[in-house]
């Protein structure tokens, strides 16, 4: 089945620039109704109203980090099965155990590229 | 004989904790060995004389050791030094943020003439545009990676917090008064060199515009 390129997308992060930079590589894969929130309770908050196809969230931010997001929406019933990508400077063994196993479906590391980016929303979502 | 001396020094130990509570300068310390010392002239054994030679050669240690961390002047290090160093590291993540965001600006610009190019031409510019947004990862990076220095720092600050703390007063005064310090600096009137004039950029909220500047200069 073809990718909805009209789908929601929610992208996380604190910092404003790096939501600057995801909107607008998304924007040139196609996509167009992107949302935005700055952390992870304002994210929770805005999956629990609307209705997305996919979460894409940075890790260290505050009060609610990426990885307690993510165990949020895997054990909302109504979010579980959202596709959840991480894209994080955070590059430990640890840190990519810790995210999968929280379920989360696939893990970006920054800085990264807009080749990587649509690589891991196929791989996620499929072609489109 | 060995009754007398415990009151004598059990007096002086607790006319000591009046004094100064449980932080004891090194000089009452040394005080209190001195003053056992003589009491115990001639009751002592080669090996006990040995013990308090000891004790004092540590004291003296202890008051070189301070002596020379004084001369560090950790007061210094902390107000002057820490303090500009976060302050320089805050700026540059300012400056980038600001300087992307402005590329930014200009990219996401330049994407909205694509609707008036040919499909080629618009290609070709996305695909720049493209490369502009993934080179200005860097910022993010950039400033999590000076978050991590600050971090640091702040620590290394306290740390000097708590070594001032236990070291008392007395080593801010003796720093105070070293060679160098604003003070003496007022005293003696010095041409500065080249050296002391080379500051780098200023921070923003320090450093004059160029309208200060031209004004400075006209009236100079």
């Amino acid at each position: 089945m073809a990718v909805d390129k009209n789908m929601n997308i929610l992208i996380v992060d604190d910092y404003k620039t790096m939501l600057r930079i995801i909107r607008n590589l998304l924007r040139q894969l196609g996509f167009v109704n992107i949302e935005e929130a700055t952390d992870g309770s304002m994210a929770l908050q805005m999956l629990r109203a609307g209705n997305f196809g996919l979460i894409i969230s940075d890790w260290n931010m505050e009060p609610m980090t990426g990885l307690q997001l993510l165990r949020e929406v895997r054990s909302d019933p109504k979010l579980k099965s959202t596709p959840f990508i991480m894209v994080t400077a955070e590059s430990k063994t640890e840190n990519v155990i810790a995210a999968k196993e929280a379920g989360v479906s696939n893990y970006i590391v920054k800085p990264f590229n807009a080749e990587t980016l649509q690589g891991k929303m196929v791989s996620v979502l499929g072609e489109f | 004989m060995a009754a007398t001396i415990d009151r004598d020094l059990d007096q002086q130990l607790s006319s000591l904790r009046q004094q100064r509570g449980d932080m004891v300068r090194i000089e009452d310390v040394g005080e209190v060995v001195r003053s056992l010392l003589t009491t115990l002239s001639g009751e002592v054994s080669t090996a006990d004389l040995k013990l308090y030679q000891e004790v004092e050669a540590l004291s003296d240690y202890i008051h070189k050791a301070k002596a020379e961390l004084a001369q560090l002047r950790p007061d210094d290090i902390q107000a002057r030094y820490i303090a500009s160093a976060t302050d320089e590291l805050d700026a540059i993540v300012g400056a980038t943020e600001n300087a992307t965001n402005i590329i930014l600006d200009t990219a996401e610009g330049l994407q909205e003439l694509s609707s008036e190019l040919t499909p080629e031409q618009a290609q070709r510019l996305t695909n720049a545009t493209t490369q502009i947004f993934e080179a200005c990862n860097f910022q993010d990076i950039t400033g999590q990676r000076i978050t991590k220095v600050v971090r640091a720092l702040k620590h290394i600050e306290e740390r000097i917090e708590s070594l001032i703390a236990v070291f008392g007063p007395e080593m801010a005064a003796r720093s105070s008064h070293a060679p160098g310090t604003p003070e003496s600096a007022e005293e003696e009137v010095v041409q500065p060199t080249d050296e002391d004039l080379l500051n780098g950029p200023q921070l923003p909220e320090k450093a004059h515009d160029q309208a200060a500047i031209d004004a400075l200069f006209d009236n100079g």
